[in-house]
């Protein structure tokens, strides 16, 4: 039985560790990125490596001692970085004494062989491909449920009347979906948690601020990366509304998503036409789909020195001031304080409750 | 009057100037450059550009400004995707004319064709009679003047391969001059090393950016190699050992000039000069760093410039070097 582990994306890898026992791997699993993590990928990768490459490494180092065997993490296709993580870490590994291997999941649509091979390698108890689906399905449906908790988390807790009630009935209804097994209590567990997240008492009155987030997708993916900005954000009476979500970006990259009748390219095309790998076009459009959806600002988040991110980061300014939308962005590295960032969000959403206030104030005075 | 077109000296100014120039010129437009990197470029380059950037890129912004002074009729900022068939260049080369685009304010028009070889046969072509018709130049004119280009291109290059760096060749192309000088003409004195210098070109031949790195060496005695230098075809049909290739133009093409050299020898050694903040590198050093360390004995240095370089650090490293490199060849003989 192979000993596997992989990435940690927020909450994922509760579904992903199902699959890999439904397959019959033993699974070592990956603990939530700290300090620790952060140190050892720090002092492992290369100086200027991305961020999310140096959290990656650092999650292995904490797992491989525990004699992982298989890493399982996915590929980007180029042209950028990410599409390189998995042989830089596995000869990084490797010069440390890991005789570990990593399989690359690359988008199904550009290497559809690679998925059965790689598939054969992860089933050692030789399910047929019509069990290896519904495990697949199964799991899939599981990160779904994640995800739907997630997102209304986001619009609770900016609402919530206690401080923190939203976050701890959150953890509670990952719990459930994380104990679910079958399709069946999957969807119980899900419904069961909205329901619970719903419920949570909230201020229906209070007035909400609406933010999105765009960037690079790992550390809009994972909280500890981006210092639970999410989190901090509703606090502070913000509704967010992210781009990208592991079920939402795959489904993205396999079929054109449209929203309110323009995709993310078409929105994208009248200031960043070329397609730069990573994210960095969909940063572009997704803010100005945020800014014609009336949203009252917009969140950069990207790792340092991240290419495409600085890109669209260059570009930003234009369309914040195109369409009158403020936009604010935060590189990632070791080094973020989680102090600092908070002192930036308080000042952008006071400059965003103030623009409020401002728009609103014409319209009294016609009334009146 | 002709149409003055400003091209930026910096990035691909390095190994395309002479097919952009001559193309130009050869329409009836008059090509203006923004010169050598200097303080004013740099600063500029910093001011406008953002505080993220990698120094190239904030070095292209200072040209392109520089350009905008000397009052331009048209930028020309080509949006150089893949001219090799099969790697693309960095994302920022891909993004340059929308970087430029939405940050800068009264912009001279800007010619941004699109250069991708892999939209098919004559797609360069295509690229080159866009340029073309937003000067208003005709087919016959343009088809004429990208045949000289691309003569132009192949003399310049065959200078490369025969040895002489770009900015030699770039003086013997922009003079006319015969070829008089030998390669490396900076080198008078006896050589008795020979380094390995890679990394882009844009870094490695602006004297201002490298802190003269080329020059220095020459004054210590040492004679450089860079990837231009290396025989074309043996370079590009280097086998490809990295599980996956290098998506990057000049990326690969180091990683492979590393492969070429340790296989070929003739190098006492290798020196990768890096940008600070530039992306793909940090994925690249380590590539070569542990390739060469794998395959040879060779001596391997990373050196890493950004806007404060200064000499003292750079010469104190170089000499370091050297004499680490004297020491090992010393006992090795
Ligand atoms: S998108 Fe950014 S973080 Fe991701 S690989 Fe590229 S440079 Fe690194
Ligand atoms: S390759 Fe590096 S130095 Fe060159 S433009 Fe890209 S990031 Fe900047």
């Amino acid at each position: 039985m192979p000993v596997i582990t992989f990435p940690h994306v927020a909450e994922a890898q509760r579904a992903l560790k199902m699959l890999m026992n439904d397959l019959g791997n033993e699974v070592i699993m990956p603990p939530r990125p700290s300090k620790r993590t952060l140190d050892l990928g720090v002092k492992y990768a290369p100086e200027f490596a991305c961020f999310p490459v140096k959290i990656l490494l650092g999650t292995y180092l904490e797992t491989c001692p525990q004699g992982v065997e298989l890493i399982v993490t996915s590929g980007g296709v180029g042209p950028c970085r990410a599409g390189h993580y998995a042989q830089l870490h596995k000869k990084i590994l490797r010069s440390l004494g890991y005789s570990v291997d990593i399989i690359v999941f690359e988008p199904p649509r550009l290497y559809p062989l690679d998925l059965l091979l790689n598939v054969k390698k992860l089933n050692p108890r030789r399910l047929s491909y019509r069990s290896v689906y519904e495990c697949v399905r199964r799991a899939w449906r599981k990160i779904q449920a994640l995800d739907n908790l997630e997102k209304l988390s986001h619009r609770v807790r900016p609402r919530e009347l206690s401080r923190g009630a939203t976050t701890r009935v959150y953890r509670q209804g990952v719990e459930w979906v994380d104990h679910a097994y079958s399709l069946k209590e999957i969807l119980e567990a899900e419904a069961a948690a909205l329901e619970a997240l719903q419920k949570v008492p909230q201020d229906p009155e209070r007035e909400v601020l609406r933010v999105g987030i765009v960037g690079e997708i790992y550390v809009l993916l994972e909280p500890a990366s981006n210092l639970e900005m999410e989190e901090t954000l509703g606090n502070l009476g913000v509704e967010v509304e992210r781009s990208m979500f592991l079920t939402g970006w795959t489904r993205d990259n396999t079929w054109a998503e449209t929203v309110e009748n323009i995709t993310v390219r078409e929105a994208a095309l009248p200031y960043l036409p070329e397609l730069l790998g990573g994210h960095g076009r969909e940063s572009v459009g997704n803010t100005i789909i945020y800014a014609k959806r009336g949203f009252d600002g917009v969140i950069q988040l990207a790792p340092f020195t991240c290419i495409p991110e600085i890109v669209a980061r260059t570009i930003l300014p234009r369309v914040a001031k195109d369409y009158d939308l403020p936009v604010l962005t935060f590189f990632l590295d070791e080094q973020t304080g989680k102090a600092g960032m908070t002192t930036r969000l308080e000042a952008f959403v006071d400059l965003l409750r103030y623009r409020k206030k401002q728009a609103k104030s014409p319209k009294m005075a016609v009334n009146i | 009057m002709p149409a003055r077109v400003g091209i930026p000296g910096t990035l691909l100014y390095y190994l395309y100037f002479p097919v952009w120039e001559t193309f130009f010129r050869n329409i009836g437009a008059e090509v203006v450059t923004s010169g050598k990197t200097n303080k004013k470029a740099l600063d500029y380059g910093v001011k406008e550009a953002l505080a993220d950037a990698c120094v190239p890129i904030k070095l292209y912004f200072g040209h392109v400004l520089n350009l905008i002074e000397k009052g331009v009729d048209y930028l020309f900022v080509p949006r150089v995707v893949c001219l090799n068939g099969e790697t693309t260049y960095c994302p920022k080369f891909l993004g340059l004319p929308d970087m430029i685009r939405h940050v800068l304010t009264d912009l001279p028009p800007l010619i941004d064709v699109r250069m991708d070889v892999r939209e098919g046969t004559g797609a360069l072509y295509r690229a080159y009679s866009e340029a073309g018709r937003a000067l208003g130049a005709k087919w016959p004119a343009v088809a004429q003047a990208y045949g000289k280009a691309i003569l132009a291109g192949r003399r310049f290059f065959a200078l490369l391969q025969a040895g002489y760096q770009p900015p030699e060749a770039l003086e013997i192309f922009k003079n006319k001059s015969a070829v008089q000088k030998s390669p490396g003409h900076f080198h008078r004195n006896k050589t008795e090393l020979v380094f390995a210098i890679l990394g882009y070109p844009y870094l490695i031949h602006d004297q201002f950016v490298s802190v003269g790195l080329l020059n220095k060496l020459s004054k210590m005695g040492i004679k450089a190699v860079t990837a231009e230098n290396l025989p074309a075809k043996p370079l590009a049909r280097q086998p490809h050992i990295l599980d996956k290739r290098l998506f990057w133009t000049f990326s690969d093409l180091a990683y492979k000039a590393t492969q070429f050299l340790l296989q070929r020898g003739g190098v006492d050694g290798i020196i990768h000069l890096t940008a600070f903040g530039c992306g793909p590198d940090a994925m690249l050093d380590k590539f070569m760093e542990m390739l060469v360390k794998e395959r040879s004995s060779i001596p391997f240095m990373s050196l890493t410039v950004d806007e404060h370089s200064g000499e003292a650090g750079m010469t104190t490293r170089l000499e370091a070097f050297a004499d680490m490199v004297r020491r090992k060849k010393g006992a090795a003989a």
